[in-house]
C-alpha cells in the first residue's frame, strides 16, 4: 500500500472538494429556513433565516411530506430486508451448491445487471394497471425486489467468505439444508448482508423513475414523488419546496452519519469484487 | 439425532427396534438425498419467481408492445401496427434531437465526472488525518436524491436571482440563462449529474488504488519519477479495467437520465424545456408514454435506447480487440 502522506495542498483540495459536497445541502437548509420573497432578491441569502419552522409544517402537511415520509421508509425497509433475504438464500445457492443449470441461470441474471429500467416499464406499467396495483405501495416493492447486483454481490461474498468444508461439516452432522441456512450461511454472511441492506435502502430511497410512474402525489407517494410534485408547482413557494427537499434528503443524511463508514465500505468493496 | 439414540432406545424390544432403526434409516437417507437435489432449487426460486414476472417478462414484452397502439387510458387493448411506431420515431425530429441531447449531456456529464474523480481518489489515497470524514463528505451527495438535488439546484442556477449567476457577477459576467440556452441548460443538467456522482466514482477508484502494489511506486520512486509521473505511468495504467468499468456505468446512467431533465424544468410537463433544448431520450419516452399516452410508442423508444447502448458496446469491442 502506499504511505505517501498528505501535505497541505491535500489538505485544502480536499476541503474545497467537501464544501463543494455539503453545499448544496446546507443551502437547502438556509433557503428553507427564509421566505419566498426573500428567495427573489439578489445576492442570494448566505446564513439561516427564522422561517424554518413554518416551511417544514407547510412541507410536512400541505405537500404530503409526512405520509410521504412514512410510505418510503415502509417502503425502502421492505424492499432492503426482502433483497437481503432473496439474495442471501440465492448467492448461496450458486456460490456453494451444486445443481443443473446454475451456470446459465447466474449468466442470465448478470446479464440484466446492466440493463436500464426504461426498457421494461411499459410492460411493468401494463402489468400493474392489470392487477390494479397503481398508486399501491406493493406496485413499487415488488418489483425493486429483483435485484441482480445482490444476488451477485452475495454470491461473490460467500464464495470467499463460507468456506466448502464448513458446510460439508453440517451436513456429515446431519443437518438439513434449512439449518444449514439458519445456522451457517447467515451467519457466514452477516457483514455482505448488513451492507447490502444498507445500499438497497439508500438506492430505493432515492429510487426515482418507477415510483413517479406508478404512484401520484395525492394517493401513496413516496418522498421522491411528493417532492417531484413540489417542483412541478404544486405548491408555488420555493422556501417550501426546499424545506421538502430537506424533509426528503434529512433521514438519508442521518442514516450517512451512523452508518458512513460501512457505506463507504461496501462501495469500496463491491467495487474491487464487481 | 444420532443413530445411538435409535439403537439403545429401551423402550422398543431388539428386534422392533432393529426393524424401524432400518426403515427411519431408508427414510432418513432419501430424505437426505431429496434435500441434496431439490434444496438448490428451493433457494434460488424465490427471487427467480419475482426475476421472471418483474424483471424477464416486462424486458421481453417490451418488443412484442412496440409492435403495438396501445394507449394508456386502456393499456388492455392492443392493436397490432407492425413496424410503425419505429418508422414513426425515424420521421420524428423530437427523438433526434433528444437522442443528441442525450449524447451531449452524456460526455459533459460523464468525462469531468470520471477526470475529477480520479484526482480526487488520488488525494485520498495519501496518508490522511480524517481520512474517514474525508470519505463519507465526498459521498454524500450520492445520499441526496435526484428529485431534491435537482430543486435545490434549479434555485441555484436560477436567471435572476441565482447563486451561480450571483457569483458570476461579481467577476464581471452574466446574466447566464441557464433554462433556456442550449449548451448553458445542459452544462446546468450535466452539473446536477456531476455533483452527485464524482464522489462515489472517487471511491471506487480510491478501491483499486489501494490493491496497487507498493513496491511499484517504490521503485518508479527510485527511479527518480516525480509523483505526478508516478500517478501517470503507475496508478492510470493499473486502473485501467476500473476506469473501463465505472465509463461503462456512467454511459449507461447517461442514456437513462430522466429526472435531473424532468425537474429542471421546473412546472412546464416533459418537454425539457421551452424548445426541447435538453430533453434526454429517457425523459421523451416518458413524454410519449405518460403525458401523451402512446406505450407503444414508448416501447418502440425504449428498444431505440437498446440498440444505441448494444452499438455502444459492439464499437467498445471493437476498439478493445475482444471482451476482457
Amino acid at each position: 500500500m502506499k504511505v505517501l502522506r498528505a501535505g497541505k495542498p491535500t489538505y485544502v483540495v480536499l476541503a474545497l472538494f467537501t464544501a463543494g459536497s455539503l453545499f448544496p445541502l446546507v443551502w437547502t437548509a438556509i433557503a428553507a429556513s427564509r421566505t419566498n420573497t426573500r428567495l427573489a432578491q439578489t445576492p442570494p441569502p448566505f446564513w439561516f433565516g427564522g422561517n424554518l419552522g413554518r416551511n417544514l409544517s407547510i412541507a410536512w402537511t400541505d405537500a404530503h411530506m409526512g405520509t410521504a415520509l412514512l410510505n418510503t421508509l415502509v417502503v425502502a425497509g421492505t424492499v432492503a430486508a426482502g433483497t437481503v433475504l432473496l439474495s442471501t438464500l440465492a448467492g448461496f445457492a450458486f456460490a456453494r451448491l451444486r445443481f443443473r443449470g446454475s451456470k446459465g441461470l447466474l449468466a442470465l441474471v448478470v446479464s440484466t445487471m446492466l440493463i436500464p429500467p426504461q426498457l421494461s416499464v411499459v410492460p411493468l406499467y401494463m402489468l400493474i394497471a392489470e392487477l390494479s396495483w397503481t398508486d399501491r405501495l406493493q406496485a413499487v416493492v415488488l418489483p425493486a425486489l429483483v435485484s441482480a447486483f445482490g444476488v451477485f454481490f452475495m454470491r461473490q461474498y460467500l464464495a470467499q467468505a463460507l468456506p466448502v468444508e464448513l458446510v460439508e461439516a453440517a451436513r456429515t452432522d446431519g443437518a438439513s439444508s434449512l439449518r444449514i441456512v439458519w445456522h451457517v450461511v447467515f451467519p457466514a454472511a452477516r457483514p455482505a448482508m448488513a451492507v447490502l441492506g444498507m445500499l438497497t435502502f439508500v438506492m430505493t430511497w432515492n429510487d426515482f423513475f418507477w415510483p413517479i410512474i406508478a404512484l401520484t402525489q395525492n394517493g401513496s407517494p413516496t418522498v421522491q414523488v411528493a417532492l417531484t410534485g413540489l417542483g412541478r408547482g404544486y405548491i408555488p413557494d420555493q422556501s417550501v419546496i426546499m424545506a421538502g427537499a430537506l424533509l426528503g434528503t434529512l433521514p438519508l443524511l442521518l442514516v450517512f452519519l451512523v452508518f458512513g463508514r460501512q457505506i463507504v465500505g461496501g462501495i469500496m468493496q463491491g467495487a474491487v469484487k464487481g | 439425532m444420532s443413530d445411538e439414540t435409535v439403537l439403545l432406545s429401551p423402550a422398543s424390544s431388539p428386534a422392533t427396534g432393529r426393524d424401524a432403526g432400518g426403515r427411519r434409516q431408508v427414510w432418513r437417507s432419501r430424505r437426505y438425498r431429496w434435500d441434496l437435489r431439490l434444496s438448490p432449487y428451493a433457494f434460488v426460486a424465490p427471487f427467480f419467481l419475482f426475476f421472471t414476472a418483474f424483471g424477464l417478462f416486462p424486458l421481453l414484452y417490451t418488443g412484442w408492445a412496440a409492435l403495438h397502439q396501445v394507449e394508456l387510458t386502456d393499456p388492455g387493448a392492443m392493436t397490432w401496427v407492425g413496424l410503425r411506431n419505429f418508422t414513426r420515431l425515424w420521421d420524428d425530429a423530437f427523438f433526434w434531437n433528444a437522442l443528441r441531447n442525450t449524447v451531449t449531456i452524456g460526455l459533459l456529464s460523464t468525462v469531468p465526472q470520471l477526470l475529477i474523480a480520479l484526482c480526487l481518489a488520488h488525494l485520498l489515497n495519501y496518508r490522511l488525518r480524517g481520512s474517514a470524514f474525508f470519505r463519507v463528505a465526498v459521498l454524500t451527495p450520492y445520499a441526496t436524491s435526484v428529485a431534491a438535488a435537482t430543486l435545490v439546484f434549479v434555485l441555484l442556477f436560477g436567471r435572476d436571482y441565482g447563486m451561480v449567476n450571483w457569483a458570476l457577477s461579481t467577476v464581471g459576467f452574466g446574466p447566464v440563462d441557464w433554462q433556456n440556452g442550449t449548451l448553458a441548460s445542459q452544462v446546468a443538467v450535466s452539473t446536477i449529474v456531476v455533483w452527485r456522482w464524482t464522489g462515489y466514482n472517487a471511491l471506487i477508484y480510491l478501491a483499486a488504488m489501494q490493491a496497487v502494489p507498493g513496491d511499484l511506486y517504490e521503485s518508479a520512486a527510485l527511479d527518480g519519477a516525480s509523483r505526478w509521473q508516478q500517478f501517470r505511468h503507475v496508478t492510470v495504467p493499473a486502473l485501467r479495467p476500473t476506469i473501463f468499468f465505472t465509463c461503462v456505468v456512467s454511459t449507461i446512467g447517461a442514456t437513462q437520465l430522466f429526472g435531473e431533465p424532468l425537474l429542471f424544468n421546473g412546472g412546464s410537463g416533459a418537454t425539457g424545456g421551452s424548445d426541447h433544448q435538453f430533453q434526454t431520450l429517457g425523459l421523451y419516452l416518458y413524454e410519449q408514454g405518460w403525458v401523451n399516452l402512446h406505450l407503444g410508442r414508448a416501447s418502440a423508444i425504449a428498444w431505440a435506447m437498446f440498440l444505441m447502448l448494444l452499438l455502444v458496446a459492439g464499437a467498445v469491442r471493437l476498439v478493445r480487440g475482444g471482451p476482457r
